[in-house]
């Protein structure tokens, strides 16, 4: 059932940028959002002005031609920007209360000694007890990234393992193989389901042209390993928060995504297809709704919240900016000592002075280490703090979004009113008029549509209430989760910092008596 | 004095508040002190009071003082380097010329940005911006001060007549920096000069001691000059790193201020962390700048001196050389034979008191860079080991206060 909702992918048309999109963009640069129209059950979408395909049936299967020319751009298309509240794009559920930090793995060159390895290990004694009483007992690992295939056509597979004790799951510990355009498909269904009704869907990490194709022509270097790293982290806490939200955990395509061992491949993600032009062109004409859609406000709450949001959003942008900075000067830092090692060991070499020659090969030999430290702790400062900011500003946008759509729902509850309220004055019109023999008929016509319009007035008003009670609980539940995130990323970041000075201690420590013995 | 509003001008530093000279490790002897006990920045120049105490029978006073430009300081020094009778000496490098530019340029972009920041961001940046540029103040006094205490501690240069009058006539010394002719013509010298310096550097020497010290010199100078340019662009990276915290610690505080939930505590403290963990970071840059950066500034200054000083040995080595074929050709051909012989006797004097001198010079450098390095290596060490202590501190401290609140 799930696989009907991917509109099947069609060829590639409209603009593309090929750029990673870190920040918000404009609603017309092609950033593909994996959403599709949000009723699930709504007949086909508007043909695709691209190809004559437009079903919105099971025949995605059958689309092989997909296959090779579009592997091209499986992964190499753009997320969503960060401002795209309209779309459903990477909308979080309740974040996960444990931020899992990044393990480093084997395709990471070995700089990870002094023990900052164990900084990042998983903090499995992170449980989350459910509101309802049940202990959420799930832990998740993407590991193992491993090319596949050769050329353009080559895309990274990753394993997901899970290991959990609940009884919905069929097995104690599952292993299946996934790529990041599954991920993608998974997100998008859980979107398409969930995100108009007011549940908060976590965000899928963001597509990167560069990052991936620098992977796909095989290029051995550490700027690709480390993009590689950073996506497998991202998709690992991902699927971490997504499977902490009670109500997504328990979403077949979930249960699917982690357990069967065959995924149909989910291709409505690419940006080049004919949802893809869809999802732009709906992303365009929802700007304008939004622009025109003027809510009263009898909620002080949300109105309070929406404030909140908005001021939580610039804030995290801000810091997230500064600490990317910081990470780039850590870098440079790291970078720059060690040339001055090599140039301290050089200096050394050439005095002739005994002892003094000595203690400057031993500066040389403290500023190496001190600079594989500062590597470590830009590591460090990457990864527990600057991801988990951008994650934020990306999880804010998908709440931003959810309030959204409670706005589009009142409008449409509004909308309807309005249009029964014209039915019932247009009945009245017809008491005067003087047609009588049409008139029983014109009569019956409209009292069918008034007593339409009254169930769809009643509907409305339940759907506007149902988003509003679901909002609330989200965000009760969305700033829990974001409380206890920041208190452990802040608390281990805090602690990444503290080795780094011991560290310095004590090789400083050491230095010292060789620099007293110099005679 | 006078000076323009901002950067801050007639800063002001009384006597003692000065680091003494860092770089060298000098004996100050009774019979001559020199220091600078007061400088004042205006508007493009600085001026250096420098106060003398003295027992040497040739100043008027005990103890006096005058006030010298900068221009001052190179005309004294240019007047050793031309002094033929100093040739055997290493002439301790004139001090760099004050530079605020740099400074300057940053604090006029403070005030233009003025607008587009907080009025909390914007004072404490000022503050940084006014810290930095007393700190190269500081730096361009103490760089002063060791180029006359170098000269006061040499036994030769100390007795100078220009020196004295550096030191005691207190009306201007009218030396005008060098015009663009002027200019011209020393850049050729110095043209001129490397070459001659390579042909010269060309000839071997028969002397162990001096080959050792002429290959020694030049690879070290080279080396020097390598390390010295990499640790500015480390320590300047620290400062960049120590900037964006401050960044980091500001947001940290709107966050904080804004949010309605628990977290605002973490925030809050986070950020209060960050400002102080901050200024130790800045405090280990300049601490960096200073033990490290300028002590290899300053022995790449004073290796090039000693490179000048073997050049001049080398050059009378030469000019001594020719002499003596001179002569000899003189005495085949029986002419002039008188001439050649004196010539011939100068130039050997010449060489000889070169030589004998430059030994002793180079076995000095030596010992004075060995001690200024060990100095400087060890309170680098302990200075660095101090700053990580406090920040260890701080840190540990923030971790058991928020541990503690969850």
């Amino acid at each position: 059932m799930a696989a009907e909702m991917e509109p099947p992918p069609l060829g590639d048309a409209g603009q593309t940028d090929f750029r990673e999109i870190e920040d918000g963009e404009g609603f017309f640069v092609s950033t593909v959002t994996i959403l599709e129209s949000p009723e699930p059950s709504s007949p086909d979408p508007p043909s695709m002005p691209a190809e004559g395909i437009s079903t919105n049936g099971p025949k995605q299967e059958d689309i092989s031609l997909d296959d090779d020319p579009e592997d091209l751009f499986a992964e190499a298309t753009e997320e969503v920007s960060l401002d795209s509240p309209e779309r459903e794009p990477i909308l979080s559920d309740g974040p996960s209360p444990a931020i899992t930090p990044v393990t480093p793995t084997a395709m990471l060159t070995p700089r990870m000694g002094l023990g900052t390895a164990e900084m990042f290990e998983r903090s499995l004694d992170e449980l989350e007890e459910d509101e309802s009483g049940d202990t959420f007992d799930m832990h998740i690992a993407v590991s193992d990234p491993e090319k596949v295939g050769d050329g353009m056509n080559a895309y990274m597979g990753y394993k997901v393992t899970t290991k959990t004790s609940m009884t919905i799951f069929s097995k104690n510990e599952t292993t299946v193989r996934r790529r990041f355009s599954d991920f993608l498909g998974l997100h998008s269904k859980l979107a398409s389901r969930y995100l108009h009704i007011g549940y908060i869907v976590p965000p899928a990490p963001e597509k990167s042209i560069v990052g991936m194709t620098k992977v796909k022509v095989g290029k051995e270097d550490l700027s690709s390993a480390e993009f590689v790293e950073k996506r497998r982290s991202a998709l690992e806490r991902y699927l971490m928060r997504t499977v902490k939200h009670p109500i997504l955990l328990k979403d077949p395509d979930v249960m699917m995504f982690l357990e069967s061992s065959e995924l149909p491949r989910a291709v409505s993600t690419q940006a080049l297809s004919g949802a893809g032009i869809l999802r732009m062109v709906n992303k365009a004409a929802d700007a304008v709704n939004k622009m025109t859609i003027k809510m009263n406000e009898s909620d002080a709450w949300f109105e309070e919240k929406h404030q909140q949001f908005e001021n939580l959003d610039l804030q995290l942008r801000k810091l997230h900016a500064s600490v990317e900075c910081l990470v780039c000067h850590r870098k440079e830092l790291s970078v720059n000592t060690a040339s001055f090692a090599k140039s301290a060991a050089m200096l050394g070499n050439s005095e002739d002075h005994t002892a003094l020659s000595r203690a400057l090969s031993q500066l040389a030999e403290v500023e190496e280490k001190i600079d594989q430290l500062h590597q470590d702790q830009a590591y460090a400062d990457f990864y527990l703090f600057s991801e988990l900011l951008g994650d934020y500003v990306r999880l804010i946008t998908a709440v931003k979004g959810v309030f959204d759509h409670r706005m589009k729902t009142w409008s449409k509850w509004q909308d309807t009113q309005l249009l029964l309220q014209k039915k019932r004055e247009a009945e009245s019109k017809l008491q005067f008029a003087n047609k009588p023999d049409k008139l029983q008929q014109a009569q019956d016509e409209i009292k069918e549509e008034i007593e339409e319009l009254e169930g769809k007035v009643q509907q409305g008003e339940k759907d506007f209430e149902l988003i509003s009670k679901t909002i609330r609980k989200e965000v009760s539940r969305f700033e829990k989760e974001r409380v206890k995130d920041f208190k452990v990323v802040i608390i281990k970041y805090l602690e990444s910092l503290v080795q780094t000075q011991q560290q310095l201690i004590k090789y400083w420590e050491a230095f010292l008596p060789e620099a007293k013995a110099i005679a | 004095m006078e000076g323009e509003p901002s950067p801050r001008s007639g800063a002001c530093f009384h006597q003692g508040s000065f680091p003494r000279a860092v770089n060298v490790d000098l004996q100050t002897d009774a019979t001559l002190q020199v220091d600078i006990s007061d400088a004042l920045s205006e508007r493009d120049k600085v001026k250096f009071t420098v106060h003398t105490k003295s027992t040497l029978p040739n100043f008027k006073q005990n103890e006096f003082s005058v006030v010298r430009q900068h221009e001052e300081f190179i005309w004294l020094h240019d007047s050793f380097v031309e002094n033929e009778e100093y040739a055997g000496y290493i002439i301790p490098p004139a001090p760099p010329r004050p530079d605020f530019d740099a400074s300057r340029e940053k604090l006029q972009k403070l005030g233009e940005g003025e607008g587009s920041m907080t009025k909390e961001e914007f004072t404490k940046m000022k503050q940084e911006l006014e810290a930095e540029y007393l700190a190269i103040f500081k730096k361009t006094v103490a760089m002063h001060e060791v180029f006359l205490c170098r000269v006061a501690a040499h036994p030769v240069l100390r007795k100078d007549m220009n020196f004295h009058v550096f030191l005691e006539y207190n009306q201007d010394l009218s030396v005008r920096g060098k015009n663009k002719r002027e200019k011209m013509e020393d850049f050729f010298k110095n043209v001129v000069k490397s070459a001659d310096g390579v042909l010269v550097a060309g000839v071997k020497d028969v002397d162990d001691f001096f080959e050792h010290e002429k290959t020694f010199l030049l690879e070290y100078h080279n080396r020097v000059k390598d390390a010295s340019s990499k640790s500015d662009r480390m320590i300047r990276s620290h400062k960049s790193a120590a900037d964006d915290i401050n960044r980091i610690a500001s947001t940290l505080y709107t966050l904080g201020t804004q949010d309605s939930t628990d977290v605002c505590k973490f925030f809050l403290k986070v950020s209060e962390l960050f400002e102080k963990t901050r200024k130790i970071e800045a405090r280990v840059a300049a601490d960096e700048d200073l033990k490290l950066a300028d002590l290899l500034k300053y022995y790449l200054r004073e290796s090039q001196a000693a490179k000048d000083l073997l050049y001049r040995r080398g050059r009378a080595l030469v000019d001594y050389e020719n002499a003596n074929k001179a002569l000899d050709k003189a005495r085949a051909k029986n002419k002039d034979v008188l001439q050649a012989e004196t010539s011939q006797q100068v130039c050997c004097q010449k060489f000889e008191k070169i030589s004998e001198s430059a030994k002793q010079e180079l076995i000095d450098f030596k010992t004075r860079r060995v001690a200024a390095f060990r100095k400087n290596l060890v309170e680098l060490a302990e200075l660095e080991l101090k700053h990580a202590k406090g920040n260890l501190q701080l840190l540990q401290s923030c971790v058991g206060v928020l541990k503690g609140d969850t």
